[in-house]
């Protein structure tokens, strides 16, 4: 149908965008001021969004970038209304359990390492073709043909979720 | 790069999709002046017009008839001490405007001006837009919360509260007309800009009308909608000045506002040219089914040289309605010469229509083509863009509570039942 584009760049934009998410998720906990953070994190997840696009999956990075537009805004305003801002500046940010946390990251790097070294046969050799031009009405067709019934469930989860919320936040309805 | 240059001509394909990034970066050049001027012209409109909506004259002075009035306020903003206050937060202050004005202009990556006059197709091209432009809020709430100031920080509170309000309305609405695009053989819809209007020209159809009256509700939610998603009266409560100064841009002063205005605007163009797409049948022109003979195809590529030719008599009007006095001679000439211009134009169009009638080689065709498509496109647009001046010496602003009612008592309901009826009939007809 269309010409496909060949991809230009790749390993140059892979390294730019993974370099993006990492520094942005540095400093999200680096940062002392919890709207610099919000903001980084936004950076991070625009970065994951674009290797989602170099990964031939526009509709996951389309949505990647919908949903967490308006998650960060609703982050903005808890920072705005909730903290405050002045007395955890000044506050310790890093308390006792930093132990546990430098084991959780060596195992965590442990596990990339070692998927890094014996990847090859970790993952089934012949790839799915890569559905670029029709990804998204794949998407669907898989969401409400294939896996209908977990999609509903899903749904039906959040609506009492957001049922429970405004019950939950308004004495009277 | 003069072989990559010429083998893109003729090609019926998007410069992105055709893969000649050499194409892409002119029309993305293109399209960035095109709007820059689009905003000028429209600062201009917006209070010539406002200006007449209530018995005023306007800006009469710079220029003929307040022509060079935009240029005169864009040198007087640069020339604009810049002040950031000291107790701002310095970077966020300074990033702001930037991340308004970078949303407001990567969205026309996937404008379709016609079937190949486009940056690019995306697969993802609706969603792209409005996940995009829904990035524009962060630009107004990060200004609001950096200035650390009382009138900008509720501002930018209200302004993220309306435009989560309203995303949610103008989302079903949106859902609605692509539902109606996968109403063929296959049952398949697209997502793509360009396929949405390619869509509307095989059903035969434009979607305001299909359904009837189903799309028109739609449309009618996504032209209230946007409209809040854009800040505009009688939405305009993140910088309402009885209340809040100027809301969440108040400490903000010269370029840096100015760059807030360019991104208020350039949204306004965007999310019109959604509606466009979306509803409005995009390039097409009226009646694209019935009307297609080539006669008719030649009328209706004679209405870009009209259009002009009606512009530059409406200047020629304005010369002679110019008083006699030799104080007016200056501005006498100069509007002289901005009809002429026009009428230079409207004249240049005219050649290319009647010498592109039987054109022989696709380039030349193409090429006439092309002017017809970007044409209707910025038309519908241009009719948008008045209708946003027309609201806003309209209506009165909302109250807080009564837009917050508006948004979820009203606009929700009304697009979610569009939404499932226009499933069910959907269904029904197939």
């Amino acid at each position: 149908m269309t010409p496909g584009m060949a991809p230009v760049a790749t390993p140059f934009f892979f390294y730019l965008l993974s370099g993006l998410a990492v520094i942005g998720g540095v400093l999200v906990i680096t940062r002392r001021n919890a709207v610099h953070s919000a903001l980084a994190l936004i950076v991070t997840l625009l970065a994951v969004s674009g290797l989602y696009l170099m990964l031939y999956a526009p509709f996951v990075a389309g949505v990647q970038i919908i949903v967490y537009a308006g998650g960060i805004m609703v982050l903005f305003l808890f920072v705005i209304m909730l903290v405050n801002l002045e007395r955890t500046v000044k506050e310790r940010q890093f308390n006792r359990i930093w132990p546990i946390g430098v084991v959780a990251a060596v195992a965590l790097l442990g596990l990339f390492v070692s998927v890094y070294v014996k990847g090859k046969n970790l993952f089934p050799e012949p790839r799915l073709p890569l559905a670029e031009a029709n990804n998204t009405q794949e998407i669907g067709v898989m969401l409400y043909g294939n896996y209908m019934f977990a999609f509903e469930i899903a749904s039906l989860l959040l609506l009492v979720a957001i049922l429970g919320a405004v019950i939950m936040a308004k004495k009277r309805i | 790069m003069l072989t990559s240059f010429m083998s893109y001509l003729g090609s019926q394909f998007s410069p992105g999709v055709a893969g000649n990034q050499l194409w892409a970066l002119i029309y993305i050049l293109i399209i960035f002046t095109g709007v820059s001027v689009a905003v000028i012209a429209m600062n201009w409109i917006e209070r010539k017009a406002l200006a007449h909506f209530q018995v005023r004259l306007g800006p009469m002075r710079v220029g003929p008839h307040g022509l060079l009035q935009p240029i005169a306020d864009a040198l007087k903003l640069l020339l604009k001490e810049d002040i950031i206050p000291a107790e701002a937060d310095q970077f966020v202050f300074w990033v702001a405007p930037l991340i308004g004005l970078l949303a407001a202009f990567t969205v026309y990556t996937v404008v379709p001006f016609g079937p190949s006059q486009a940056v690019s197709d995306m697969n993802i091209g609706i969603l792209f837009m409005l996940g995009v432009s829904s990035l524009g809020v962060l630009g107004i709430v990060m200004a609001g919360w950096a200035s650390n100031s009382h009138y900008p920080l509720i501002g930018a509170l209200r302004s993220s509260a309306q435009m989560v309000s309203y995303e949610v309305a103008m989302g079903l609405a949106v859902v609605s007309a692509i539902l109606m695009t996968s109403l063929n053989e296959t049952g398949t819809g697209t997502l793509s800009m360009i396929g949405i209007v390619q869509a509307q020209q095989q059903q035969g159809i434009w979607f305001i009308f299909k359904f009837f009256p189903l799309g028109l509700i739609a449309f009618v939610i996504f032209a209230i909608a946007m409209v809040a998603e854009t800040n505009r009266a009688p939405f305009d409560l993140a910088e309402a000045e009885s209340e809040l100064t100027a809301g969440f841009h108040t400490e903000y002063s010269g370029l840096r506002w100015s760059l807030f205005m360019l991104a208020e605007y350039a949204a306004m163009i965007a999310v019109s040219s959604i509606a466009v797409t979306l509803w409005l049948g995009g390039w097409l022109h009226p009646f694209p089914n019935r009307l297609n003979a080539p006669a008719w195809e030649f009328t209706f590529s004679l209405f870009p040289a009209l259009t002009f030719g009606g512009l530059a008599a409406i200047a020629f009007v304005g010369v002679k309605r110019m008083p006699a006095d030799s104080f007016f001679k200056i501005q006498r000439a100069g509007l002289a010469v901005f009809a002429a211009l026009l009428g230079l134009l409207a004249l240049l169009l005219l050649v290319i229509a009647i010498a592109g009638r039987n054109a022989d080689t696709s380039i030349a065709a193409r090429f006439r083509e092309g002017i017809d498509y970007v044409f209707w496109f910025v038309l519908k647009v241009a009719v948008f863009m008045y209708m946003f001046i027309w609201y806003r010496a309209t209506w009165p602003r909302y109250r807080f509570d009564q837009l917050m009612k508006v948004g979820w008592k009203v606009m929700l309901p009304i697009s979610l039942g569009v939404l499932i009826v226009t499933a069910i009939v959907g269904v029904l007809v197939k």
